[in-house]
């Protein structure tokens, strides 16, 4: 049976990882490769490397960082963060990446999910897609929360994995950073709509998050950052919690 | 020596920091002499099959492969590495290398495609040599949307779980595949890319 995974989650500026509330108000929060080691030996089951001003600051994602976590962990992870074209998604797993996070990027220019779906096949193309709820539904929120599409996040959920995107990064903006839980309502829309797995991320605070997100909302995986990053819990505790209450988990 | 296959849209990188990890000589490459001169091949894998196939036959690297392993050389096929073992592919409705007789399908359309995340690999022979200190049912890393169903069922290694049951390892002499990516699956990884670099060098 698959299992659902906990994805521990280095949201990066230049070369540090860095934890903000609701995408702002970042803190320091060390060094990326100590980081990511330390979440393997945890028994984290992947990691998720944002370089989250990448596409703001217009540069190239660290590729160095990518190179030097490649060598030293024995999971897989996903990098995202200013990704505009195939070459740059190749560079990336070049470097060592398992997957690629497309946001922007592909938001943009839907055309390059497709590109990348076709050259390097849909599993490592993972459509990160940030909402945040604006009236009555969920927008999609482009340049690393700073700009407001207007454009619902469910229709661009289903628009790009038929573009290929084979799986979904989906973070809340309303909840990231608040500890306050999962954003079950949103995570379940997308879970409703799409047929490939969905990390459901923002918001987790407590042991109990972790069930309700993937018994309530459907998700495949969940991500998290503060929580483990200050020591507020281990990644063993969260999955031994989550055994003792039937969910299937690799411990 | 390891030649570890490169064909232009693979995660090289992971699978040489594996094995630099069990200090095992290798030698990341798209030259046919280095592919010839290897003991033994890996073919990695992540991407589409079509693509992997046309990369494969640009290079001309495909006939020294099946040469080769027709000959006795070891391979071992990773993922989609695995699946161009195989005779043929629904994926993009291809030929592939035609080392392992049968076709790879899809998977079923009932689950969730591709299938990402650790699931348990079952052993038909959990006393081989090649599974010394893995337990049963131990968690792999898996991401996929297709898989090998070969002919021979005697070949069947490992059967893994998702919508069906499908073949997740198989072993035929010299040629082994795995389905899940052995290089990205942490301590039950590393021990079975150990057992099976043992395994090659007992046949080398």
């Amino acid at each position: 049976m698959l299992t659902k995974r906990i994805i521990p989650c280095l949201d990066m500026t230049e070369g540090k990882v860095v934890k903000g509330i609701q995408f702002v108000d970042f803190r320091d929060a060390g060094d990326p490769i100590v980081l990511a080691k330390k979440y393997d030996e945890q028994g984290a089951d992947e990691l998720v490397f944002l370089d989250i001003t990448a596409t703001v600051d217009n540069r190239d994602i660290l590729l160095d960082v990518v190179q030097k976590t490649a060598k030293e962990v024995t999971i897989p992870f996903t990098v995202g963060g200013g990704i505009r074209k195939k070459e740059d998604m190749q560079k990336v797993l070049r470097a060592g990446a398992d997957k690629v996070g497309v946001n922007t990027g592909g938001f943009n220019r839907p055309t390059l999910i497709s590109e990348c779906a076709q050259s390097f096949g849909s599993q490592c193309v993972v459509l990160s897609l940030d909402a945040k709820r604006v009236k009555n539904q969920w927008n999609v929120i482009i340049n690393g929360g700073r700009t407001d599409t207007g454009l619902s996040a469910i229709k661009w959920a289903q628009q790009a994995v038929a573009l290929g995107a084979g799986e979904i990064l989906l973070t809340s903006i309303d909840t990231d950073g608040m500890k306050q839980g999962f954003n079950i309502e949103l995570t379940k829309e997308v879970t409703n709509v799409v047929n490939v797995p969905v990390i459901a991320s923002g918001g987790a605070g407590k042991l109990q998050d972790f069930k309700d997100i993937f018994v309530e909302g459907n998700a495949d995986a969940a991500l998290a950052a503060s929580l483990f990053h200050f020591g507020e819990c281990t990644i063993q505790q969260v999955k031994e919690y989550l055994n003792d209450n039937n969910i299937s988990v690799r411990l | 020596m390891i030649a570890i296959i490169d064909y232009g849209i693979n995660n090289l990188e992971s699978v040489r920091n594996a094995l630099n990890k069990l200090v095992v000589q290798t030698v990341v490459t798209n030259k046919r002499e280095m592919i010839q001169k290897a003991d033994a091949l890996i073919l990695p894998g992540v991407g589409a099959a079509a693509m992997g196939m046309k990369n494969l036959k640009e290079r001309k690297l495909d006939k020294i492969i099946i040469n080769d392993v027709r000959k006795g050389k070891p391979i071992l096929g990773i993922c989609l590495g695995m699946q161009l073992l195989m005779s043929k592919s629904d994926e993009g409705d291809i030929n592939c290398l035609g080392l392992i007789k049968g076709n790879v399908k899809k998977l079923s359309s009932e689950m969730k495609i591709p299938q990402i995340g650790w699931n348990q690999v079952c052993l038909t022979d959990s006393e081989s040599a090649l599974f010394t200190n893995i337990p049963d049912n131990s968690d792999f890393y898996f991401v996929h949307s297709y898989y090998c169903k070969p002919y021979d069922q005697n070949i069947v290694a490992g059967i893994t779980k998702y919508g069906q049951e499908y073949c997740s390892i198989l072993i035929k002499n010299n040629i082994v595949g795995v389905q899940f990516h052995l290089e990205k699956s942490g301590m039950s990884g590393s021990l079975l890319l150990k057992n099976i670099i043992n395994y090659f060098t007992q046949l080398c």
